[in-house]
C-alpha cells in the first residue's frame, strides 16, 4: 500500500537531484552526522544526570532547560537532512528493516522526549523519585540508541 | 615500507574475517557511531560552554571534572573501534586521503586539548563563572571546528572517489601515496 507512495517520493525532483550528484548525498549525510553529535550530547547529558552521572551537582531542570534549544535545533537539522537522504533512496528504505525500525523508534523517542521526559526533567528537583528519573533516562537512552543504530544500518542494508 | 606492512596486515586472518563478515564490520561501525554521540557530543557541550553559548551557570571546572571522565570513556571506545575498522581494511584506508586528513586533524585537536589544559585552564579558578576569557573561547571554537571536520572526513573515508585503484590526479596521488601499479583495471 505504501510502496506507490515511496516510489513517487523516490521519483521526486529532490531525490533525483541527489542521486544524480556524486557529492550531494555524502554532503547531506555529513550534516546528518554533525547533527547527531549535537543531539547525542544534548540528550546524553540530561539522561546521564537523571541517572546520577555526569553533571551531578546541578539541578536537572536547569540543565534540561539549557539544552532544550539545542535538542530542538538538532532535531530540526536531523529532519532537514534526513528527509532528502530518504528521498534519494525511498524504495531501498521501503524494503529496509533498519529503516522501519528507526522510524518506529524515532516516533516513540520524539513522543517520549517531548512529553514524559520533558515533564520529568523540567520538574523541580525532588518532585520525582530517583527511580523514576532513572527509568525515564533508560527508556530515553534505549529509544535514541535504537534510532541511531537503525539509522546507521540503513546504509548497510540493500 | 608502510605500504608493505599494510599489505601484510590486510592478509592476516582476522583482517580478512572482519572484512568478509556479514555483520562484524557493521556492528563495529555502529559502536563507533554510538560512541561518537558520547565523545563528540560531550566535547561539543564543553566547547559550547567555553565559547559561552550554554550552561553559563555551571562552572567550567565542574564541566571539565564531571564530563571529562565520560569523554575519555567515549574516546577509548572511539579509538578501539576505529582501530578495528582500520584493521579490517588497512591497505585501502592507509591510502585514503580522507583518512590521512582525519589523522592530521586528530593531531591538531589533541594539540588544542593539550594547549588548553596547559594554558588558560590552569587559571580557571579566576574565571570559572565569568564570561570565558578570549583564549578559552578560541580553544572552544578551534575544538568545535576541528571535531566537525574530523567527523566529516571520517565519514568520507567510505567513499572511493580518490582511491588509488582508480587513476588519480598528480595532487591526489601525492597525498594518497598512489603508485601506478595500484590501479585496478577492473574498478571503474
Amino acid at each position: 500500500m505504501l510502496l506507490p507512495l515511496f516510489q513517487t517520493l523516490e521519483a521526486s525532483a529532490i531525490g533525483e537531484a541527489i542521486r544524480n550528484s556524486l557529492w550531494l548525498f555524502p554532503a547531506i549525510e555529513a550534516c546528518h552526522l554533525l547533527g547527531l553529535a549535537v543531539i547525542g550530547g544534548a540528550i546524553l547529558v540530561v539522561d546521564f544526570r537523571l541517572l546520577g552521572l555526569g553533571l551531578r551537582g546541578h539541578s536537572v531542570s536547569r540543565l534540561a532547560r539549557s539544552v532544550q534549544p539545542w535538542v530542538v535545533g538538532s532535531v530540526a537539522v536531523m529532519i532537514a537532512s534526513g528527509v532528502p537522504l530518504f528521498l534519494a533512496e525511498a524504495i531501498k528504505c521501503y524494503y529496509s528493516f533498519a529503516f522501519w525500525t528507526k522510524m518506529t523508534a524515532l516516533l516513540f523517542a520524539l513522543g517520549f522526549t517531548f512529553t514524559v521526559r520533558r515533564s520529568v526533567s523540567l520538574a523541580p528537583d525532588g518532585r520525582f523519585t530517583p527511580a523514576w528519573n532513572k527509568a525515564v533516562a533508560l527508556i530515553s537512552l534505549a529509544l535514541w540508541s535504537t534510532v541511531g543504530w537503525g539509522g546507521r544500518w540503513i546504509g548497510f542494508s540493500g | 615500507m608502510v605500504h608493505a606492512a599494510m599489505a601484510w596486515l590486510a592478509d592476516t586472518r582476522w583482517s580478512i574475517a572482519l572484512h568478509e563478515s556479514q555483520y562484524a564490520y557493521a556492528i563495529v561501525e555502529s559502536i563507533h557511531v554510538w560512541a561518537l554521540c558520547l565523545f563528540v557530543g560531550f566535547a561539543v557541550l564543553l566547547d559550547l560552554r567555553l565559547v559561552g553559548a550554554i550552561f553559563r551557570d555551571v562552572p567550567v571546572s565542574q564541566m571539565v571534572r564531571r564530563l571529562l571522565p565520560w569523554t575519555k570513556v567515549g574516546f577509548v571506545v572511539m579509538v578501539v573501534s576505529g582501530v578495528v575498522l582500520y584493521y579490517a581494511i588497512p591497505l585501502r584506508t592507509y591510502h585514503n586521503v580522507f583518512f590521512r586528513l582525519k589523522a592530521v586533524l586528530l593531531i591538531l585537536a589533541g594539540l588544542n586539548v593539550f594547549l588548553f589544559h596547559r594554558g588558560i585552564y590552569l587559571s580557571v579558578a579566576r574565571w570559572d563563572l565569568d564570561p570565558p576569557p578570549r583564549p578559552a573561547k578560541v580553544a572552544g571554537l578551534c575544538s568545535l571546528v576541528l571535531w566537525a571536520a574530523i567527523v566529516v572526513s571520517g565519514r568520507m573515508i567510505a567513499y572511493n572517489w580518490f582511491d588509488c585503484a582508480k587513476p588519480q590526479s598528480a595532487g591526489i596521488s601525492l597525498m594518497a601515496g598512489c603508485t601506478p601499479d595500484m590501479i585496478d583495471p577492473y574498478s571503474q
